[in-house]
C-alpha cells in the first residue's frame, strides 16, 4: 500500500518534468501526428510506378499487346530502346526493368515452341526485382494466353482467378503502414524517455537523494517506467483516434479498447529495454548510442519493413526477443483481422515477459551501478 | 558619462532580467582600474551576472556597459577586448575540462589566445610553478581537489595576461589552507603585475578585507561602494562582516527566516551519552584508490559534529557509507545501535541527508518538492500541513513556495534542501557542505535551525563544512585529510592541541604536517616574457584546431563511448545484412476444395510444387476458412467450387478464388503475385488438355538480374546499411557533445576568449567527420570482406561522398544541438528527428521514386537518400563519377546548409 502510494507520487514528478520541458512535448506531438501521417499517407506498394523499357524485335501484335498491359500505378509508360541505350539507360538508375522480346516471338508462340522473351532487372533493390519480375511474367503469360485463345481454332477452358484480398481488400497500403508507423514512434520515444529520465537523475545526483529516503529501488524505477507508460499511451490513443481512424481513414475492426491494452503491455516492455539502457549507459552520449544501436532493430526486424517469416531461421530466433515483433503481431491482428483475446493472449504474454525479463535486468545493475558512481 | 582613464569598467542603469526575476534592477557603477576590486553581498542579488555582463559572457538587455574603453554591447569591441580580459566563472574547475590533464587544460587555452608552442610552453611552466601545480602537471583536472582546480582556473585566466581579471567566488567550497594559497597567489601576481585590474566575487567575508576596494550588493542594487576601511566607518563596525551585514539590513530581512526570538546559547544543552551514529575502522577503496582509510568515530545523540578537511579527502565517501549509499569495503557502523546494512526502510526514515550536489527537483516548485517527500515519507495530511506550517516560515520560504527551485538563488536552495531533509522530523541528520557558496548571513540564520534542531529537537547533526566559524559552532569536530582521521576534539580542544590561536591556523598547521615536502611555489615570477600579440582576427585556424585537438582528446578519454559508436555500427552492419529479407517464402497456404475432381487436385498441385507456399492441413468449411485466416494460420486460403472439374470438362468459365491476408500490404502484393504465377502455370497446362500440370508455360520470361545475378539479399542490403548508420551515429554524437557543453558550463569559454562561432563548432565538427571517416572504413571493410559484397566502382568516389556526407551528418547533429539546452534534449531530439526519414525515406527498402506525397519531398530533403544512391551505385552498380555526380552534388548542398544555419544560431554570448 505504502510502496503503491510512493510510486504514484513519483509518477506525479516524473510527469511534471516530462510535460514540463516544451521542446520535450512539441517532439512527442511532432512523433504521434507529423510522423505518423508522414510515414503512412508516404506508403507505397513496394512496385510502384517502376520505369521500364521494351527492347522489340518482333514488333507483332503480341508484342503489342503485352507493352499495352503494363499499366499504372506498377509501371511507367515503358520506353522503346535498342538493348545497348537499356543497359545504359539501367547504368543510369532511369530504368528498373528491360523486357526484351526475339523476333518471331509471337509466330513461335502460336507453333507452341515456347520462345523465350529477356528481362533485364536492377537487382540493386532485391524485393523490388523480384516482385516486378514476378508481375511481368504473369502479364507476359496471361497475354500470351489470351492472345492465343483468340488465335487458335481450339479454345483452352475458361479458367479464371479470383483474388481477394481479406481485411483490407483494396489493398490500401497506408492501413499497415500507419500501424507499423505508430509502434515505431511508440518504441523509440518509450525507450528514450525513460532511460534518459533515469540518466538524468543519476547525473544530477537526486537519486541518491532518493535512496536514502524509505524507497526501493524497484519503485523509484517502476515509477519511471509508469510515467512513460502514461505519457506515451495518451498520445498512442490520441494518434490512434485522430491521426490514425480520423484523418488517415484507417478503419479498426477489432475492439479498440484491446488494442489499448496491448499497447499499454508493449509500452511496459519498451519501457524495460530504455530502463535497461539508463543503468548500463554512465553517460547521456553513450545513452544515446545504446538507444541507436537498440532502435533499429526494434524498428527494422519488427516485420514492419518486411515480413519476419522471411528472415533467415537463426535471425528469427532472435527477433523472438523483440517485443516489437510481438507487437506488431498483436496490432496486426486486432486491427486488421479483428482478432479477440482468445487470439492474441500469447503475443500479450510473451510482451509482457519479456517486459519482466528487462525489468528485472535493470533492477539487479541498479544496485550496482549505485555503488559504482560513489 | 565619461570615463575616467583610470576606470577599467563602467556601468549605466544596467538593468537584467531572466523571465520574471530581475537580477540586476538599475545598476550604475564606475570600477576604478588597477585595483583589487571585491563583490560582496548575499546569493540572488545578481553578482554572477554582473561580472557575466562586464565579461560580455552574458547579452546586455539594458542600459550601458563600457569595459576597457569600449562598448560590450558591440561585438567587435569584445572581439578585440576578448584577450585582455579574463574571466573564471563560478563552480569548482566549471570551465575546466575534467578528462583533460592540466598541461592539457593549459595548452587549450594558450592556443585560444593565438600563443606560439614555445610561448605557451615557458608560460605553462612559469604559472604552475608559482602555483604548486607544476608536479601534477599530467593529472586530469577531474581529479584535483578543489583548491587546486581552483588554481589551475587561474592559471588558464592567466595564461595570457589580462588587463582585466574577473574572478566569480574563486574560494567557495575550497578549504581554507588552499584558500590561503590562492590569496597569496593572487597577491603574487598583482605584486608583479600591478596595472592588472581584478574583480572578485566573494561571499567570505573575512576575504573581504584584503580588497582595494568594495562594491556591496543588495536586490539587484549597489548598496554601498568604498574602501574597507571607509565601509566600516561608514556603518560604525568592526569588521568588514559586520559592516556588510549593516548594510544588509533593511534589504535582507525580507528572506530572513523569522526565528530571530528563538536564539539559542550552543553551550546550553547538556549532551546525553547515547552514541546515536557509530564507526569502527571505516574503509573504502575505488580500485586502488583508499578514499576513506579505517576511520572511526562516535557520535552522541543531540551533539553537532563536524568534518573538516580539504576536497577530496573522503568526506563526502564517509558520509554516503552512513547513509547506505555506497557499502563500506571494510569496517563497520552503527546507526541507534543497529548495524548500516541491516538497516532496514524504517531506519531510512530517522535519518534526513543532504548531498553536496544540489538534489532537488529543479522543475518542480518550492511547494512540490516539499510535499513530495513529505508524501515519500508517509506523513499523512494533518501531519505534512503542520511540517509545512512549521517550516516554511521557519526556512523563510514564505514567499516563494510556487518558484520553481531551479529560479532559486543559491542560499535558498540550500535552505530548501535542508527544509527537505528535515521535513519528516530526522533522529540523524547528515549534511554534506550545506552551505557551500551562501552568503553569512544566510550561513547564520542556517546555523541558527541546526543548533535549534541539535537543541530542541534532540537532533543528531553530522555535518561536513570549509567555514571555521561554522567549525566553531559544532559540538565536536574531526579533522580529516586524504582518507584518514588526523584529529578529532572539541573545536577549542583542537586550538589547544595545535598550539595555535584559531581554528584556521590549528586546521592549516594539521594538514601541513601531514602534507608531504611541497616543492617549494612562489619565487618564480608570473610576469611574461613577452607581450600577447592577441590574435583578434576575425577567423584564425589556429583556434579552430585547438577546438578540434581538445576534443579529440576528450573523445579518446572516453574510450568507451568509440567502443560503442564502431562495435555497435559493426553489430547493426551484421544483424541488419543477415536479417532483412524481403523474399517471402513458406506462405502458409491451405485449401478448401469443395469438388475433389482430379482436374481440382491437379490444380492444387502447381501449387504444392513451388517453394513459396507451405502446405497446411486441408480447410474444412468456409467458417473454418475464415477463423483459420483471422488467426493469422493462414496467409492464403483457395476456394474451389463444387463442378470445378465438370466446368472445365464441358469448357465453361470455372473460377477459383484464392482469399489472401492483406493485412501486411506488402507482404499481401507479394502473395498476389506467386498466386497468379502458380494460376497462370496451372491455366496454360490446361490449356494444353494436360490432366497433370508440368509446369512449361506458353512462353517463358527468362530472367535476367543486373548488379546481383543471384538474387542475393546480402549485396542488395549491405551497401545500404552504412548510409544510415554515417548519420545516425555522427549526428547524435556531435548533438551531445555540443549540448553537454551547455549543460555543464565550459561553453563559458567560447563565450569569453576571442574565438569565432564558426571555430567553436567547425573547430569540435572536425573531430565527428574523422571518426565518421574512422567508421566508415571499418564499415566498408566488413561490407566487402565480411558481407563479400565486392566494390565494382571507384573507391576513391565513395569516399570522397563519404566526406561529404560527414559534414552533412555533422552538421544536422550541430543544428539540433543549438536547439537543445540539456544532453537529455539533444538526444532525444537528434534521434526522433533523424531515424525516420533515415530509415523509411531514404530509399533503402522503398526506392524514393516509389514513395507518394510529403514523403517523397521528404525523402529528397534528406541527405541519406543521395548517399544512398552513391553507395548502392558505387558497390553494386559500379557507377563512375559522371553517373553520380548528381547525387553528389544533391549532397554536397546539406553539409554547408545545416553548419551554417548552426553558425547563425549560435549566441556568442550567454542569455
Amino acid at each position: 500500500m505504502q510502496s503503491l502510494a510512493n510510486i504514484f507520487w513519483l509518477i506525479g514528478k516524473e510527469l511534471k518534468s516530462v510535460l514540463g520541458d516544451p521542446v520535450m512535448v512539441i517532439l512527442i506531438l511532432w512523433s504521434f501526428v507529423v510522423a505518423v501521417m508522414l510515414e503512412a499517407s508516404g506508403a507505397a506498394d513496394t512496385v510502384q510506378n517502376a520505369a521500364i523499357a521494351i527492347v522489340d524485335e518482333d514488333r507483332s501484335a503480341l508484342t503489342r499487346q503485352i507493352a499495352g498491359a503494363l499499366m499504372p500505378p506498377w509501371f511507367q509508360e515503358p520506353v522503346y530502346l535498342n538493348a545497348d541505350q537499356a543497359a545504359a539507360a539501367m547504368d543510369r538508375g532511369e530504368i528498373m526493368f528491360a523486357l526484351a522480346f526475339p523476333p518471331d516471338f509471337a509466330a513461335d508462340t502460336i507453333a507452341g515452341k515456347v520462345p523465350m522473351a529477356q528481362l533485364l532487372a536492377d537487382a540493386t533493390a532485391v524485393s523490388q526485382a523480384q516482385l516486378g519480375t514476378d508481375y511481368l511474367r504473369n502479364i507476359v503469360q496471361l497475354e500470351s494466353l489470351e492472345f492465343l485463345s483468340g488465335s487458335t481454332d481450339a479454345p483452352p477452358p475458361d479458367l479464371r482467378l479470383e483474388l481477394r484480398r481479406a481485411f483490407n481488400a483494396n489493398g490500401n497500403p497506408v492501413w499497415f503502414k500507419s500501424m507499423s508507423s505508430l509502434l515505431n514512434q511508440l518504441s523509440l520515444l518509450t525507450i528514450a524517455l525513460t532511460g534518459a529520465a533515469m540518466l538524468r537523475e543519476r547525473e544530477h545526483g537526486t537519486i541518491e537523494h532518493l535512496m536514502v529516503m524509505p524507497l526501493t529501488p524497484a519503485e523509484v524505477a517502476l515509477s519511471k517506467v509508469l510515467a512513460t507508460m502514461i505519457v506515451v499511451l495518451v498520445a498512442f490513443i490520441g494518434s490512434l483516434l485522430l491521426v490514425v481512424q480520423g484523418l488517415l481513414q484507417v478503419p479498426v475492426v477489432g475492439s479498440v479498447p484491446l488494442l489499448v491494452a496491448g499497447a499499454a503491455v508493449y509500452l511496459w516492455a519498451a519501457a524495460a529495454i530504455g530502463m535497461l539502457l539508463g543503468t548500463v549507459a554512465r553517460s547521456m552520449a553513450q545513452f544515446a548510442l545504446l538507444v541507436i544501436v537498440v532502435i533499429i532493430p526494434v524498428i527494422m526486424l519488427s516485420g514492419g519493413m518486411g515480413a519476419v517469416e522471411s528472415q533467415p531461421d537463426l535471425v528469427q530466433k532472435l527477433t523472438q526477443a523483440l517485443p516489437s515483433r510481438h507487437f506488431l503481431a498483436f496490432a496486426k491482428a486486432v486491427v486488421f483481422r479483428g482478432a479477440g483475446i482468445d487470439a492474441v493472449w500469447p503475443q500479450l504474454a510473451l510482451m509482457a515477459g519479456l517486459g519482466a525479463v528487462f525489468f528485472t535486468a535493470s533492477l539487479l545493475l541498479f544496485r550496482r551501478s549505485m555503488s559504482v558512481t560513489g | 558619462m565619461t570615463e575616467s582613464p583610470e576606470t577599467i569598467a563602467q556601468l549605466n542603469n544596467v538593468r537584467h532580467r531572466y523571465g520574471a526575476v530581475t537580477a540586476l534592477d538599475d545598476v550604475s557603477l564606475s570600477l576604478p582600474g588597477a585595483r583589487m576590486i571585491g563583490l560582496i553581498g548575499p546569493d540572488g542579488v545578481g553578482k554572477s551576472t554582473l561580472m557575466g555582463l562586464i565579461a560580455g559572457a552574458k547579452r546586455l538587455q539594458t542600459g550601458a556597459v563600457h569595459c576597457l574603453g569600449g562598448d560590450m554591447n558591440d561585438a567587435r569591441h569584445r572581439a578585440r577586448m576578448g584577450g585582455r580580459i579574463a574571466f573564471m566563472p563560478q563552480g569548482l574547475g566549471r570551465n575546466l575540462y575534467h578528462d583533460l590533464s592540466v598541461r592539457e587544460n593549459l595548452e587549450f587555452f594558450g592556443k585560444l589566445f593565438g600563443l606560439g608552442r614555445a610561448d605557451r610552453s615557458a608560460r605553462i611552466d612559469r604559472l604552475t610553478r608559482a602555483t604548486g601545480l607544476y608536479p601534477f602537471l599530467d593529472r586530469p583536472a577531474g581529479k584535483l581537489s578543489g583548491g587546486m582546480k581552483q588554481k589551475l582556473g587561474l592559471c588558464s585566466a592567466l595564461i595570457h595576461d589580462p588587463d582585466f581579471l574577473l574572478l566569480d567566488e574563486p574560494t567557495t567550497g575550497v578549504d581554507p589552507l588552499s584558500r590561503r594559497q590562492f590569496w597569496d597567489l593572487i597577491d603574487a601576481i598583482r605584486a608583479d603585475r600591478p596595472q592588472m585590474s581584478v574583480l572578485v566575487s566573494t561571499a567570505y567575508m573575512e576575504e573581504a578585507a584584503r580588497f582595494d576596494h568594495l562594491v556591496a550588493m543588495g536586490a539587484g542594487r549597489v548598496l554601498a561602494e568604498g574602501s574597507p576601511t571607509e565601509l566600516m566607518q561608514r556603518t560604525g563596525s568592526g569588521s568588514v562582516g559586520d559592516a556588510y551585514v549593516r548594510l544588509m539590513q533593511p534589504e535582507g530581512t525580507k528572506d530572513a527566516p523569522e526565528n530571530a526570538a528563538a536564539k539559542l546559547d550552543p553551550a546550553d544543552a547538556p549532551l546525553t551519552t547515547e552514541i546515536a551514529i557509530l564507526a569502527r575502522g571505516l574503509t573504502r577503496r575505488f580500485g586502488d584508490f583508499t578514499a576513506v582509510d579505517s576511520v572511526s568515530f562516535e557520535i552522541a545523540r543531540g551533539e553537532i559534529f563536524g568534518f573538516l578537511g580539504s576536497n577530496g579527502c573522503g568526506k563526502t565517501t564517509t558520509m554516503k557509507m552512513l547513509t547506505g549509499l555506497l557499502p563500506a569495503t571494510e569496517g563497520e557502523a552503527w546507526i541507534f545501535d543497529r548495524p548500516i546494512e541491516a538497516q532496514g526502510m524504517n531506519a531510512r526514515r530517522r535519518v534526513g541527508f543532504m548531498s553536496q550536489a544540489f538534489s532537488l527537483y529543479g522543475e518542480l516548485s518550492v511547494r512540490e518538492n516539499l510535499m513530495l517527500h513529505a508524501r515519500l515519507f508517509h506523513l499523512g495530511a494533518a501531519l505534512t500541513a503542520q511540517r509545512l506550517a512549521d517550516l516554511v516560515p521557519r526556512f523563510g520560504l514564505t514567499e516563494h513556495l510556487d518558484q520553481r527551485a531551479d529560479d532559486l538563488p543559491l542560499g535558498l536552495r540550500q535552505r530548501l534542501s535542508l527544509a527537505v531533509a528535515v521535513i519528516h522530523s530526522p533522529d540523524i541528520l547528515i549534511l554534506d557542505e550545506p552551505t557551500s557558496g551562501v552568503d553569512p548571513q544566510a550561513r547564520d540564520d542556517f546555523w541558527q535551525l541546526l543548533l535549534e534542531l541539535s537543541r530542541r529537537d534532540r537532533v543528531t547533526i553530522f555535518v561536513s563544512t570549509h567555514f571555521m566559524d561554522e567549525a566553531m559552532r559544532c559540538d565536536r569536530m574531526s579533522l580529516m585529510h586524504a582518507g584518514k582521521v588526523l584529529v578529532t576534539d572539541t573545536p577549542a580542544g583542537i586550538i589547544a592541541q595545535s598550539g595555535t590561536t584559531s581554528l584556521e591556523e590549528a586546521f592549516i598547521s594539521f594538514i601541513s604536517a601531514a602534507l608531504p615536502p611541497e616543492e617549494p611555489s612562489g619565487p618564480t615570477t608570473l610576469a611574461p616574457e613577452s607581450d600577447v600579440v592577441s590574435d583578434a582576427a576575425d577567423f584564425s585556424l589556429r583556434r579552430l584546431f585547438a577546438y578540434t585537438e581538445r576534443e579529440a582528446m576528450q573523445v579518446w578519454r572516453d574510450p568507451v563511448r568509440l567502443a560503442f559508436a564502431f562495435l555497435g555500427s559493426a553489430l547493426l552492419l551484421l544483424i541488419m545484412s543477415f536479417g532483412i529479407s524481403q523474399e517471402v517464402r513458406d506462405i502458409p497456404f491451405a485449401a478448401l476444395d469443395h469438388d475433389q475432381s482430379p482436374e481440382s487436385r491437379a490444380y492444387l498441385s502447381a501449387f504444392e510444387d513451388t517453394e513459396w507456399f507451405a502446405v497446411h492441413s486441408p480447410i474444412r468449411d468456409a467458417l473454418a476458412m475464415e477463423t483459420r485466416l483471422k488467426s493469422g494460420e493462414l496467409a492464403l486460403a483457395l476456394e474451389i467450387p463444387p463442378g470445378f472439374g465438370a466446368d472445365l470438362r464441358q469448357g465453361s468459365r470455372a473460377e477459383v478464388a484464392a482469399n489472401l491476408d492483406g493485412a501486411d500490404t506488402g507482404r499481401a502484393g507479394t502473395i498476389e503475385s506467386y498466386v497468379a504465377g502458380a494460376h497462370a502455370v496451372a491455366a496454360a497446362d490446361m490449356a494444353r488438355g494436360l490432366a497433370v500440370p508440368t509446369a512449361s508455360p506458353l512462353v517463358q520470361l527468362v530472367p535476367r538480374f543486373r548488379y546481383n545475378p543471384t538474387m542475393a539479399s546480402l549485396p542488395a542490403i549491405g551497401p545500404s546499411i552504412p548510409p544510415l548508420l554515417l548519420l545516425l551515429f555522427p549526428a547524435i554524437l556531435m548533438a551531445v557533445s555540443v549540448a553537454r557543453e551547455k549543460e555543464i558550463g565550459t561553453i563559458t569559454n567560447f563565450y569569453v576568449t576571442p574565438s569565432g562561432r564558426a571555430e567553436f563548432l567547425i573547430g569540435k565538427q572536425l573531430v565527428y567527420i574523422g571518426i565518421t571517416l574512422l567508421n566508415f572504413a571499418i564499415l566498408t571493410t566488413l561490407v566487402v570482406l565480411v558481407l563479400g559484397v565486392p566494390m565494382r566502382g571507384n573507391p576513391m568516389l565513395l569516399l570522397l561522398a563519404t566526406l561529404v556526407y560527414a559534414v552533412a551528418a555533422t552538421g544536422f547533429g550541430l543544428l539540433v544541438s543549438m536547439m537543445s539546452s540539456t544532453q537529455v534534449t539533444a538526444v532525444f531530439a537528434s534521434t526522433v528527428l533523424s531515424v525516420m526519414p533515415t530509415l523509411q525515406f531514404s530509399g533503402m527498402l522503398t526506392p524514393v521514386s516509389s514513395l507518394e506525397g510529403p514523403a517523397r519531398v521528404l525523402g529528397s530533403l534528406w541527405p541519406t537518400t543521395w548517399y544512398m544512391a552513391v553507395s548502392v551505385g558505387s558497390y553494386t552498380k559500379g557507377l563512375g563519377f559522371a553517373d553520380l555526380s548528381g547525387a553528389l552534388m544533391r549532397l554536397a548542398v546539406f553539409g554547408p546548409l545545416f553548419t551554417g544555419l548552426a553558425i547563425a544560431l549560435l549566441r556568442k554570448q550567454e542569455r
